[in-house]
């Protein structure tokens, strides 16, 4: 492999940016009430976007202005937008129900960034794009949606959990190789955009259904 | 030009029936379009066999001899499910559980989820193979859902999050694929093309692609239903309709398991080592072992021929892990009939619970003496299922096994004993079911027309013609896909 | 650079320099102090005490008579001078007149968590000498709040020594002054993390409210609750020590510039009103914070600990990832 180039180090702009989104998803694994769960999903939106914008500008990327746009369009815009208005729909109020408690998921969430960071650490390497360092960030971020997911028992939850997996992915992507092709980009979001919706039609379901939301009474459905 | 035209007609289909789909002639439409996109495969698989791999709209789409084998039995078993969605959303319908919107949502659903197969095995983008994968669960899990029973809801809840999550550490497999390969095949369009990167595999970072390989395997494993991903599998099952949960097990996860086969080609091209194997190996074993203890004592007929994928899925990814022509050609094998016999034993399991109203064993045990043909059914499809001979299953088995006792010997004594309690559970609820309980007052009602068994059979005479004939076209096919995935049989 | 001034500084010069830190300390805590209540009598609309309140209450504190509670070991008698000369010894460790104060080589940072955790142990123990409930309940509280910031202070002081390699806090200081500070992402995210020990080490709000004494929820309050007199004034001045060589020690790590390299006297007025004004800045920043956010509930305190931990750590993973 033609291994000239000199790796330029991580920018610092770009540096930050991504230090504060993985923040913000220690912020969604900490917060107790859904609306402000749903603020910082639009707070990440915007660091990402952010985030976007830097690596392209660091870069000379031009076509990933257009990807910052539309993360600006679908994830600080559209997705908050629909999300507020299903919980207001819904009447969805009140504290988010925790498995574990906090301190504890904190806990848990460094360890999954220390293991993220060594997992990523000899990719990091090789990478030569200005923002090589954040690539663990994203596992991180990643990693720590899924946890979200796992320590969270409400539905609306475990959609903002799938939804953060979305923004660390497309980060990932972002700082890994400056975004994927426009296709497949186009794509995920698609499938994402869809996905929204249909999470909208099963909270009507389950709301139908269940009266609640908390998934512990799915659990108490019998199976078997 | 017939790749496109492969997947232009379950759009064609998707739109007609979600105009048309409440109208009492939609679910023949189905039919229609079903056979159409099957008779297309088949003309695909043709040419392929005929002139070598085909490519289409710029690149993206694509299909060598290993994929339309896939793609021949997608269309095939989505076509023959078709008809048995026709009698079972009648029979439903008789019971007044159905409304023509919900019929509409089914079908428009039902042609969605065959294109998002179909693309899945016919794109030569791996980012589009995730999109159109991602695709095939957003479509499936309102299906399973369809229902609306609370138990149903809960099912495809579980479903959709954990096949969410599964599938997005696949994308982030993408992305280091991706990132890897973009550094020999530069940055754009060509450096996710199966095509290209089948080029240059050798040249593939090796520390990225093991990586790569593992959030691929834990990605699209989750949707083949491989332990410990596979707490989805059972509940979709059991709580879908049927006619959904025989392409879920026939269909849905050969062709997961067919997105792991071809990052694996790349890993292997890339990695000098065994852990993709192994990693394939150990996955299956798990699957194989855990699932034949979940069987045992299940009363839910569903749930236990659910276990049963997990189980043959997890003998296929053992096959493909263990690796080298006979393995490999056993795996394919093995997916192929199971496909082929999984659904039909659906087919028989979704009349069975629509006559006695219930999904538990013991009230469906007089089943026997109201409908034999569907006991008879059953039984067949049980004989074949347990890899009992003449049937197909039992040749792919045999060669998992003799291959295993090469590659993994300290392994095989677990093997063996997952594989004979599950033939013991399986024999033995079956036998239950289909000799009738002890209720003899009940009469026989087999109000069911002839036409109803006319999938079942087919797919079972299939498995059964795999496993004595195997006719010389068939095995050329096979050789062909075998050559894509490593090297032919030898003789 | 910079270690070896420590050799300049013997002599009567050092002692001077070293003498006048801890006055600086002494005497400029109770100011801080009242600044802060200053402040937040102002940002809450009451008319404030005066900056010199704190020091009347020592003064009228040191005049009382000393009540001693029955059944008190010496231990009781014991920690208040315990823990104020170990605040005035550690006010000798923290430069900020020049960067290496003359007990240089002894001015490790993990010296001086030492110490402050000493001090703490010594409270807490007194606290319970007496066996009262309210006593213990303080102290026991107290260790609750420690557990978590300790590990969160070092995690910082490892942060910040990363670019130096060195826990020393003169080499600390020595590594930031190579040039323009850069911007680092992990140094911000320490700041934050340092924000919320020194709250909780301090027992101010959101952690402890300095300014009442509700049984239910006080920490601090609780531990001197049996204490009266002169050796409450100690304990007393020895926590306004504590405060303002925590915003010291912060000053030190996150806005270093300014404070003078060696201590020449033109240097030393100018570095000295330079850092009257930081204070007073992060004083009133101070006030503000307490302002703002109302008191936890003393369950939801190892929350807040343990987001001091978490930043902390981070900022020193993000280190390697991003500046390494």
């Amino acid at each position: 492999m033609a291994a000239s180039f000199v790796s330029p180090p991580t920018s610092p702009l770009v540096g930050f940016l991504g230090s504060a989104l993985l923040l913000s998803s220690f912020a969604m694994l900490s917060m107790r009430r859904m609306a402000s769960l749903v603020r910082i999903f639009a707070l990440q939106g915007i660091l990402l976007t952010l985030s976007t914008l830097s690596v392209a500008l660091a870069a000379g990327e031009p076509h990933l202005l257009f990807s910052a746009l539309f993360t600006l369009a679908f994830k600080v815009l559209l997705l908050p937008i629909l999300l507020f208005r299903l919980l207001e729909r819904l009447h969805i109020r009140g504290e988010v129900e925790v498995l574990l408690n906090v301190p504890v998921t904190m806990v848990a969430g460094l360890f999954v960034v220390v293991f993220s960071f060594a997992l990523a650490a000899p990719i990091s390497e090789m990478a030569n794009t200005v923002s090589r360092g954040l690539i663990g960030v994203g596992l991180a971020a990643l990693l720590l949606s899924f946890l979200m997911m796992i320590t969270r028992r409400k539905a609306v939850t475990q959609v903002l959990g799938f939804l953060g997996m979305e923004n660390a992915l497309f980060f990932s992507a972002i700082n890994a190789t400056y975004g994927m092709p426009m296709v497949v980009e186009l794509g995920v979001a698609f499938d994402v955009l869809v996905g929204t919706f249909v999470f909208g039609i099963f909270f009507f379901q389950i709301r139908e259904t269940f009266e609640s939301f908390d998934l512990k009474h799915m659990d108490n459905t019998p199976t078997e | 030009m017939i790749l496109v035209l492969m997947i232009l007609s379950p759009i064609a289909g998707a739109l007609v029936l979600g105009l048309f789909g409440h109208r009492k002639i939609a679910p023949v439409l189905n039919i229609a379009f079903s056979l159409l996109t099957f008779f297309l495969t088949l003309i695909l698989g043709e040419e392929v066999s005929l002139h070598g791999p085909l490519i289409a709209l710029d690149e993206n789409l694509f299909a060598d001899s290993f994929s339309s084998l896939f793609l021949v039995i997608t269309g095939g078993v989505a076509a023959t499910t078709s008809f048995f969605s026709l009698r079972y959303m009648t029979i439903e319908a008789a019971h007044g559980r159905l409304t023509p919107e919900r019929t509409r949502l089914y079908l428009a659903l039902y042609q969605i989820f065959v294109l998002t197969m179909i693309v899945v095995l016919a794109s030569n983008n791996l980012g589009l193979l995730w999109v159109a994968l991602e695709g095939a669960t957003l479509a499936t899990v309102l299906l399973v859902g369809w229902t609306r029973t609370p138990a149903a809801i809960k099912a495809s809840w579980k479903y959709f999050i954990l096949c969410g999550v599964g599938i997005a550490q696949a994308l982030f497999g993408t992305i280091l694929l991706y990132f890897a390969s973009e550094k020999t095949l530069g940055p754009g369009g060509t450096a996710l093309l199966l095509t290209h990167l089948e080029t240059v595999k050798a040249q593939l970072e090796p520390t990225v692609m093991s990586l790569a390989f593992v959030f691929f395997v834990v990605g699209y494993g989750t949707k083949v239903g491989l332990v410990p991903l596979h707490n989805w599998l059972p509940d979709a099952h059991a709580e879908g309709p049927t006619p959904i949960s025989a392409v879920l097990s026939g269909l849905l996860l050969n062709v997961a398991l067919y997105a792991i086969l071809r990052v694996k080609s790349l890993a292997d091209g890339a990695i000098h080592s065994a852990m993709p194997s192994n990693l394939l190996m150990g996955f299956g074993l798990a699957s194989v072992l855990l699932a034949s203890i979940s069987m045992w004592k299940r009363q839910d007929i569903k749930r236990l021929f659910a276990y049963s994928s997990i189980e043959h899925m997890g003998l296929a990814t053992l096959a493909f892990g263990i690796g080298g022509p006979l393995a490999t050609f056993a795996g394919l094998l093995h997916m192929t009939t199971h496909s082929l016999v999984k659904s039909a034993i659906f087919f028989a399991v979704g009349h069975i619970v629509q006559t006695s109203g219930s999904q538990k064993i013991p009230s469906i045990r007089e089943v026997a003496l109201r409908t034999p043909g569907l006991a008879r059914a059953l039984l067949a499809g049980g004989f074949a299922i347990t890899g009992l001979p003449p049937f197909a299953l039992f040749a792919s088995e045999l060669l998992i096994i003799t291959e295993a006792v090469k590659r993994i010997p300290l392994a095989v004594p677990f093997l063996l004993l997952a594989l004979f309690v599950t033939f013991g559970v399986l024999i033995f609820r079956i036998l239950e079911i289909s000799e009738g309980g002890p209720s003899l007052t009940a009469k026989p009602v087999s109000s069911l027309p002839k036409l109803t068994f006319f999938p079942i059979w087919i797919h079972l005479g299939l498995a059964l013609i795999l496993g004595t004939v195997f006719p010389a076209t068939l095995y050329s096919a096979y050789q062909k896909a075998l050559l894509v995935l490593g090297g032919p049989l030898g003789g | 650079m910079a270690l070896d001034p420590s050799s300049s500084f013997h002599g009567p010069y050092g002692l001077a320099i070293s003498l006048l830190q801890m006055t600086f300390v002494l005497f400029m805590a109770p100011l801080l102090y009242g600044w802060i209540g200053t402040v937040r009598a102002i940002l809450q609309n009451r008319s404030p005490a005066g900056i010199l309140q704190p020091w009347r209450n020592l003064a009228r504190l040191f005049r009382k008579e000393m009540i001693l509670p029955e059944g008190h070991s010496p231990l009781f008698l014991v920690v208040p001078p315990l823990f104020f000369s170990i605040m005035a010894v550690a006010a000798l460790l923290v430069p900020f007149l020049g960067t290496s104060p003359p007990l240089a080589p002894v001015a490790d940072a993990v010296t001086l968590v030492g110490l402050f955790s000493l001090a703490r142990f010594a409270m807490a123990m007194a606290a319970m000498d007496l066996g009262t409930p309210f006593g213990d309940m303080g102290g026991r509280r107290e260790m609750m709040v420690a557990f978590l910031t300790e590990p969160a202070t070092l995690m910082i002081l490892f942060t910040v020594s990363l670019w130096s390699g060195s826990t020393a806090i003169p080499a600390i200081l020595a590594s930031f002054s190579k040039g323009p500070l850069p911007f680092h992402p992990s140094l911000l995210i320490a700041a934050m993390a340092f924000i919320l020990v020194f709250l909780g080490e301090n027992a101010r709000l959101p952690i402890d409210n300095p300014s009442t004494h509700l049984e239910l929820t006080m920490i601090h309050e609780a531990m001197l609750l049996e204490y009266s007199g002169p050796l409450l004034a100690l304990m007393e001045w020895g926590s306004m020590q504590k405060l303002l060589l925590y915003l010291l020690l912060g000053i030190d790590f996150f806005v270093p510039a300014g404070i003078p390299r060696t201590f020449a006297l033109s240097g030393l007025l100018e570095g000295g009103l330079l850092l009257l004004g930081k204070l007073f800045i992060l004083g009133a920043l101070l006030a503000l914070i307490e302002s703002l956010f109302a008191k936890l509930r003393i369950f939801r305190v190892p929350e807040f600990t343990a987001l001091a931990y978490l930043l902390s750590t981070l900022g020193f993973l993000l280190h390697f990832v991003l500046e390494g």
